[in-house]
């Protein structure tokens, strides 16, 4: 008779199953972070360029002005692309739109999508599933500065004010020397508000807000439809992200193209 | 007739092992758990391997299938290619017992420290009325069939053993958000038992949990990532914090949770003192008396009667000789159903009130 009886070891005294490999995954787990390293290395860079550049953000005759300089806050900008006031001294180093910015990738670093992004691909935590971890330690969002996550909340608030200024810059744009006016730029400045829009409302914290911290949807008819629309835009939480980079940057790289003269704007009416 | 496909299984115990090659017919339409039976059926008829429904919904064939957790009954021989070699590990999360089969317990006690349901105070139990809006939350979590997957794939105890004492795992998050968003659910604290005891604040939502789950749960964005949020208006909303001051409203009782610790801190059991169980309950004296409630452990239970005897003394076993024609109950003739209820070690809280 063959005995295969294995006899558990005391508690404690139990090892893992001794595999050498770190992983043995054997599709391209790496693709994925890679490409993210890439996507938001690229559009970090020429959103940095663009902020310093401090010139060809506004295009008088039609009064587009680009997301990355509205407002434009201090006093180097354009009298007339400074739709709110001027209120902080033009050194180089402040970007013309210091009091949107920060909050805006303050929005987006806190961002539940954004950290699984970059906690894959830039710290590696984990790069990919069943992939290793690339640190000793782990200490998650327990403590401070990664605790900060838990403000996400604020940032959407702030975010959604910055969405109507943006709401608001894309309404005065129509317009043309002769009174109103529309152009290709329109139709690009509108899109990305809708998609700026699209991410705004998609956001988990929204989604909370809007209906998810309720207990009794029954006792809540309305919001529990609000929470079904916001739920279904949250599905599409990431994809809303990395178009928005797109539109963002399309829009201002539209808006610097006309302001640099570089190319003249498409107008379908006046 | 099958082609002969590549396999590599690791093959050992806890005090080691190796990946050992071998080369087993696969056949049209069979999965990785029907190469492993083939396998025990032929070249190796040791190998160990949970298994039970080959179905997906017992959730007990849980692998590494190259490198990937998944099921094996659920893994399809036709999504490799034919000449590709299949690596299958057991789960690398949780000590091995032998071969595939690994000591998956860490679950089960963070399952038992997971506060169970508490019945709402003025409402008997068959007395529970929902509305189907209120439950579809809770629902989408009911479908886990608890394979582990989660718990398995999660790097904060994956990458981190020495994680283990203070975080609970995906499976555990859902728990608590399945009760924190059940219509009656009368506990008012898994919020703050979650980011304190269950160690939520550790999870970066990097979402493998949700990528390796067969049920489709959606464990990050309709769990975790609410009940972080459940978590922010009660301990990270400086307006909540205003409002309630100034309002005096939406105080948190705060009962059964109160953790001077650092959010989710690492403790080792030793450094937890006499605060840590695992035998029940939470890590807390007060949330685990209340949590006894409802359990009376020194009932007086009668004992079990003897099986009645004949005039002989033997027990009326055969046809001829019993005095009716069906088998008799198998918990003794004197027994009745429903039982009474103070005969039972359970016992609603209000029972006691309204006996």
């Amino acid at each position: 008779m063959t005995s295969s009886a294995t006899r558990p070891k005391p508690r404690g005294a139990r090892a893992r199953a001794a595999i050498a490999a770190k992983t043995l995954r054997t599709d391209r787990w790496w693709l994925a972070p890679l490409i993210t390293v890439i996507g938001l290395g690229a559009w970090i860079t020429y959103a940095t360029v663009r902020v310093f550049m401090h010139k060809w953000y506004w295009v008088e005759e039609y009064h587009y002005l680009t997301p990355f300089y509205s407002p434009c806050v201090t006093d180097r900008c354009i009298p007339e692309a400074s739709h709110f006031g001027q209120y902080l001294p033009g050194w180089w180093i402040v970007p013309d739109a210091a009091f949107t910015l920060p909050f805006l990738l303050l929005f987006r670093l806190t961002c539940y999508y954004y950290r699984k992004a970059y906690y894959r691909s830039f710290w590696l935590s984990p790069p990919a599933c069943a992939v290793p971890d690339g640190h000793a330690s782990y200490g998650g969002e327990t403590r401070f500065p990664l605790i900060v996550q838990n403000s996400h909340r604020y940032f959407f608030y702030f975010a959604a004010i910055i969405s109507l200024i943006n709401t608001w810059d894309a309404i005065a744009a129509f317009r043309s020397p002769e009174g109103f006016g529309f152009g290709l730029g329109n139709l690009i400045l509108v899109g990305n508000v809708v998609m700026l829009w699209a991410y705004t409302i998609s956001c988990h914290s929204c989604r909370h807000i809007i209906g998810g911290r309720l207990k009794h949807f029954s006792k809540h008819p309305v919001r529990y439809r609000a929470w079904g629309y916001v739920s279904w835009l949250n599905v599409r939480h990431m994809q809303l992200a990395w178009i928005t980079l797109g539109t963002l940057a399309l829009t201002d790289f539209y808006v610097m193209s006309v302001a640099a003269g570089w190319i003249s704007d498409l107008r379908f009416i006046n | 007739m099958g082609t002969k496909r590549n396999f590599r299984i690791w093959r050992g115990d806890a005090d080691g092992g190796e990946l050992t090659d071998y080369a087993v017919e696969v056949n049209e339409g069979e999965v990785v758990l029907d190469v492993i039976h083939r396998l025990q059926a032929t070249d190796a008829p040791d190998l160990a391997c949970r298994w039970n429904c080959k179905a997906g919904k017992c959730g007990s064939c849980s692998m590494e299938i190259n490198g990937m957790p998944k099921l094996g009954c659920m893994t399809r021989m036709s999504t490799f290619e034919e000449d590709e070699t299949v690596t299958v590990t057991p789960l690398r999360t949780f000590p091995v017992i032998r071969d595939l089969v690994t000591d998956v317990s860490f679950n089960y006690e963070k399952a038992r420290e997971t506060p169970a349901f508490a019945p709402p105070a003025d409402l008997a139990p068959g007395d529970y009325r929902m509305q189907q809006v209120d439950v579809e939350r809770s629902q989408e979590f009911r479908k886990c069939i608890e394979c582990f997957l989660c718990q398995n794939v999660c790097h904060v105890i994956r990458d981190h053993d020495e994680n283990k004492p203070a975080f609970s795992g995906p499976r555990y998050f859902i728990r608590a958000a399945e009760l924190d968003m059940h219509p009656l659910d009368a506990k008012t604290d898994r919020k703050e038992y979650a980011q304190s005891e269950q160690g939520l604040g550790f999870c970066n939502i990097t979402k493998c949990c949700t990528e390796v789950c067969p049920e489709h749960i959606k464990i990050t964005d309709n769990g975790i990532i609410p009940m972080k949020e459940r978590v922010v208006d009660r301990r990270y909303d400086p307006l909540v914090w205003l409002g309630s001051k100034i309002f005096r409203r939406g105080q948190v009782p705060q009962t059964s949770v109160t953790s001077e610790h650092s959010p989710g801190a690492v403790r080792s059991n030793a450094a937890g003192g006499g605060l840590h169980s695992h035998a029940g309950g939470s890590h807390d004296p007060a949330a685990e008396t209340q949590a006894q409630q409802g359990v009376n452990w020194h009932r007086e239970v009668p004992h079990p009667t003897a099986p009645a005897v004949d005039a002989s003394g033997k027990l009326p076993l055969t046809e001829l000789t019993f005095d009716r024609a069906a088998a008799p109950s198998p918990f003794g003739d004197d027994v009745t159903f429903p039982l009474p209820p103070e005969h039972l070690n359970f016992a609603h809280p209000d029972q006691d009130q309204k006996h």
